[in-house]
């Protein structure tokens, strides 16, 4: 992976995509530091229900966030069978919880779409564009706005 | 070595040089008048001077500079250090600080500010002395007139010879230290010098004086150097070389008479003369069309020198000097990385390091010169360090509960090994501990500036008194000391001292004195603000908590609780809070951040004589001894400090109150009991009060309230790993900690779970909630 | 051929190392000391080809520190060059006094520093 994207075109960059439900979404893979498989959290009080609560990375505490409630559809319910998408937003390092991982792929700018009108305004806000790979609809997802940054001053 | 890396050591330079020079400056202010004193506030600022300039840090060098200019009168006794004069020198340490600070983390210091105390400087450097003082200016004495004494050795010079004829010489032989005379056609073509197309020609006249020999200086390497500018002929007069027999070997008889044609100007030809300038007369002249004459020219020996033995030319001087001006080239600004000294001793006994400290001049020299005790480790390796012996720590207790589980636990053996297992993890802890344990020492150095300021705001004459500043706790604590000791200094002037006014009616005397003091008590270190004020008046205490309505009119309360009052959120009030120790904080807020430290505080106040803000706080942060209990499916855990005890509630203690409240009653004395599942929204079910078990805590304003858990499962040290790291602050939760398990578990912010119990619900501090 | 030593006496770390920077970088072998007392110790086991001193310093100053190198039959004939900020003329005049063979205005330009001790230095 680190060797392909070396050899990148200009201009070209790598992206993970991974499923949520029937949908596929993807992310830069500059910002994903690991995948690992799921372990139960511990809840945190008054947290958003899309914040399944902290696991312990190598002594790191992070927040898994359940990304299909975030992005609006259905809460998930975690399993052996779902994956953590460890991510940096920021300075922060937080879990992804999705279903599976489904692809890496190479694309350049030019590859990305606008996100369609019809798209929901939650979507729209999250999505930085759609993707058409091999026939598929690939929505990118723009981490930082999923987190902002100092969402914890801005109480 | 690059610039960054030595900048980086010219901010911790300027750290060191700030401390020094406020230790130096108050020690002036009680009255020290040894000279050293003063020559080392002057170096702290002559160094950071100096060492900016090298940065361009031009601010920083023209406030120091002014500064420097004014400590130079004190130490030439020219301006005497009293009271009023040490007051401006401190607050342009202030003002320096800032400078400093600026520079290293950008941003800027308020121009007003500087300027006036830049015009305040440099009037007491005139000799205008503030308020009544009256201070002579002696003329600086004049300095004696030491030329060394020693018989110099200038081969060249020693050499004699009974011959008035010019000698033109070879420069080759000089190079050889000239000790052969003999007159040589001059043929400067073998230096291949590039002749530029507009060539000046000066004819240049130097005569050196003994001194110049004295003091490393070489002729030869002078007229090397000319001849590197261009074509150089040059004549040698001796006509004043004595008879052998009286010859002195110190002194100096030759004229050299040199033609440079060249194609630099004037100032590089005088250029070279720069530190010759200093011994030598000299005189360079633009020979222009003349040069052929110059060049025919036989040596005058009465060429008169431009320059008057007894005075040097300074005018020169300036010229050169000005010239060098120039400043290093600026470089990129960096991040200071934070840099701890290790000491040698880190790892022995804290109380003898906070004993060691009856010794600071020992230790400051020591600290000068003695290289070889201390390393300098970046701070990074030690959180990786302590990071990693966390998780031997953790790693030590999973395997501990794994062996206990399986079958192996009766194996004698494998149990000794496991103990001797953790009591090894439990060293290497603590010695690793204590190589980040710092002094208290700058975080007090910081107080006095509070101080000063805090003082000058509501027009109070205040003195800081210091003790135990080299009691020693971990850096994580040192950190956030500052702030709710910051608060509770001005609080102490503010609030606790009398205006000079009412003290002296009172009979004291009109300084009042604020006392910061540090030691370690029992695995804590307790820091103690006592001033010397007039003590809480407990009549208007009472009074505002019944306005508050936070007692009742009929309550008898305990001197103690009526003090312990001021703590009780809602009785700060604005109109009570001045601009200094207002800001909108009041003491509970305080209180609040000591206790999320692991901290307590508490106050003792006597009428007239004054108060006693006592705080105790764990040595780490990255530590803490806990109470592992069980909240419905969740394991917390409870700091021990905040635990007074537990117990198993029976059914005669229990008493309902209100629509949902409990009371448990402990030895008659009734407490509220909260369900710590219900406050943090663990469980949808009370827990009953008969199947768990209460911990009864400490809360703010002194009462007690009891915790209701699920159940105990034990005591342990865990370490403290931060929730906002990576995510956010959790209202309720005050860090989380990682289990023999691997599991995270939450420790328990116990006063925010006591205040939200009162309040009904814990105030949410997270916008992501309203986002999603 | 050898190469030249400088011993350079500061009590700045900044400037210690801003001269090691410097001179090191230009070829030169350098030693170091802290205050004048601590470089008459360097003194004793070595022989510098020239010394670059600041005078504000702790325990023994420049001036103090030049005098004392002038009386040592060992090392009395060092070029001395003083480092001296901008404003202290009077400072070269005394250090001339106690034997400066030269000065080099802080904040020093690196290149007017090589030129200055390859001036005094043969």
């Amino acid at each position: 992976m680190h060797q392909t994207s070396k050899n990148l075109a200009e201009g070209a960059r790598e992206l993970i995509a991974f499923r949520i439900g029937e949908q596929e979404f993807c992310v830069d893979i500059m910002s994903v530091r690991e995948i690992r498989g799921w372990t139960p959290a511990t809840a945190l009080p008054h947290s958003p229900g899309y914040v399944l609560g902290v696991i312990n990375l190598r002594g790191a505490v992070l927040p898994i966030v359940d990304l299909s409630s975030r992005l609006g559809m259905n809460e998930s319910d975690p399993s052996a069978r779902h994956v953590i998408i460890v991510a940096q937003v920021h300075q922060k390092v937080v879990g992804l919880l999705v279903d599976a991982v489904s692809d890496i792929l190479t694309v350049t700018d030019d590859n990305i779409q606008p996100t369609p009108e019809v798209s929901s305004e939650l979507d729209r806000s999250f999505a930085k564009g759609v993707l058409a790979i091999e026939g598929r609809m690939i929505c990118l997802i723009e981490l930082e706005s999923i987190f902002p940054e100092g969402e914890s001053e801005a109480a | 070595m690059d610039m960054n890396e030595i900048k980086e050591i010219f901010f911790q330079e300027c750290e060191e040089g700030l401390a020094e020079l406020e230790t130096g400056l108050l020690a002036l202010n009680d009255g020290d008048d040894d000279p050293e004193t003063v020559n080392a506030v002057f170096r702290a600022v002559h160094s950071i001077k100096g060492g900016a300039g090298a940065f361009a840090l031009d601010d920083l060098v023209s406030f120091a500079h002014v500064f420097e200019t004014t400590l130079d009168c004190v130490r030439s006794k020219q301006l005497e250090a009293t009271r009023d004069v040490v007051k401006v020198l401190l607050k342009s340490a202030d003002v320096l600080a800032d400078l400093t600070n600026a520079a290293r983390d950008g941003g800027s210091v308020d121009p007003a500010r500087c300027q006036a105390l830049v015009a305040d400087l440099e009037a007491l450097a005139n000799g205008e002395i503030p308020a009544s003082d009256d201070a002579v200016a002696d003329e600086p004495a004049a300095e004696a007139e030491s030329a060394p004494a020693d018989e110099p050795a200038p081969e060249a010079q020693a050499e004699g010879e009974d011959d008035f004829k010019p000698i033109p010489v070879q420069f080759d032989d000089l190079e050889e230290k000239g000790d052969d005379f003999e007159p040589v056609p001059f043929s400067f073509d073998d230096f291949g010098t590039d002749q530029a197309p507009s060539a000046n020609i000066f004819r240049i006249v130097f005569k050196p004086k003994p001194d110049l020999y004295l003091k490393g200086n070489e002729t030869l390497l002078l007229l090397r150097e000319l001849d590197q500018l261009g074509t150089l002929d040059v004549a040698c007069d001796w006509s004043e070389l004595p008879a052998i027999d009286e010859l002195d070997p110190e002194g100096a008889y030759l004229t050299w008479d040199a033609t440079l044609t060249t194609s630099e100007d004037e100032d590089a030809v005088r250029s070279v003369f720069e530190f010759a300038e200093w011994d030598c007369e000299l005189t360079i002249a633009a020979a222009g069309e003349e040069a052929e004459t110059a060049e025919d020219a036989a040596p005058q020996p009465d060429v008169e020198p431009e320059t008057d033995e007894s005075q040097p030319d300074t005018e020169q001087e300036d010229v050169s000097a000005s010239k060098e001006e120039e400043q290093a080239e600026p470089v990129e600004k960096l991040e200071l990385p934070n840099v701890i000294d290790l000491q040698q001793a880190a790892g022995a006994n804290r109380q003898q390091a906070a004993e060691s400290a009856a010794a600071p001049k020992a230790q400051a020299t020591a600290s000068a010169s003695g290289a070889g005790s201390t390393i300098r480790v970046e701070l990074g390796r030690i959180d990786r360090l302590i990071n990693l012996v966390g998780e031997l720590v953790i790693n030590q207790a999973m395997l501990a509960q794994s062996v206990t589980e399986s079958a192996t636990s009766g194996s004698s053996a494998v149990t000794m090994g496991l103990e001797d297992l953790q009591q090894l993890t439990r060293e290497i802890q603590d010695s690793v501990m204590a190589i980040r344990a710092q002094p208290v020492k700058p975080i007090f150095q910081r107080m006095s500036r509070t101080v000063r300021e805090a003082a000058e705001m509501v027009g109070k004459n205040v003195r800081l008194v210091t003790e135990g500043e080299a009691t020693e706790v971990d850096k994580t604590v040192i950190d956030k000391l500052s702030e709710p000791l910051t608060h509770m200094i001005r609080n102490a002037v503010d609030h606790g001292l009398e205006s000079p006014q009412d003290r002296e009616a009172a009979g004291k005397p009109a300084e009042g004195i604020v006392k910061l003091s540090a030691k370690h008590r029992s695995g804590r270190i307790v820091l103690e603000i006592a001033d010397d004020g007039a003590g809480i008046n407990r009549e208007k205490v009472r009074q505002k908590a019944i306005d508050r309505g936070l007692i009742s009119a009929e309550a008898t309360l305990s001197d103690e609780e009526i003090d312990n009052m001021i703590f009780h959120p809602g009785f700060s009030t604005a109109e009570q809070l001045s601009d200094i120790s207002g800001r909108g904080v009041g003491m509970d807020v305080v209180k609040r951040s000591i206790q999320a430290l692991g901290g307590r505080v508490g106050i003792t106040s006597t009428p007239g004589k004054g108060s006693v803000f006592t705080m105790s706080l764990p040595l780490t942060l990255a530590v803490l001894d806990g109470m592992v209990v069980s909240v419905g499916e969740q394991t917390l855990v409870v700091p021990l400090t905040s635990i007074i005890e537990t117990l198993k509630p029976e059914t005669e203690h229990i008493h309902g109150f209100g629509a949902s409240g409990q009371l448990i009653s402990i030895r008659d004395s009734f407490k509220p009991l909260i369900d710590v599942g219900q406050i943090l929204n663990f469980s949808n079910m009370p827990t009953d009060p008969l199947a768990g078990v209460a911990l009864l805590v400490d809360s703010e304003d002194g009462g007690q309230s009891a915790l209701l858990v699920d159940a105990i499962q034990g005591q342990r040290q865990v370490v403290i790993k931060s929730l906002e790291a990576n995510y956010a602050n959790v209202p309720g939760i005050a860090a989380a900690t990682i289990l023999g398990d691997g599991q995270v578990a939450l420790i328990v912010d116990v006063e925010a779970v006591v205040s939200a119990s009162r309040s009904g619900a814990l105030k949410s501090e997270m916008s992501l909630a309203a986002v999603g | 051929m050898n190469k030249t030593i400088v011993l350079t006496v500061d009590d700045s770390r900044t400037i210690r190392n801003m001269l090691l920077m410097t001179l090191s970088g230009a070829g030169f072998e350098t030693l170091q000391a802290e205050d004048g007392v601590h470089g008459l110790e360097v003194l004793d086991g070595s022989m510098p080809d020239v010394i670059i001193t600041d005078i504000n310093m702790p325990r023994m100053d420049g001036f103090g520190f030049i005098e004392n190198v002038r009386k040592s039959e060992r090392h009395r004939a060092i070029p001395i060059l003083v480092l001296t900020t901008e404003s202290d003329a009077e400072k070269k005049n005394r250090a001339r006094e106690a034997g400066a063979t030269g000065w080099i205005i802080k904040p020093f330009d690196p290149e007017k520093l090589i030129n200055a001790i390859q001036r005094v230095t043969a």
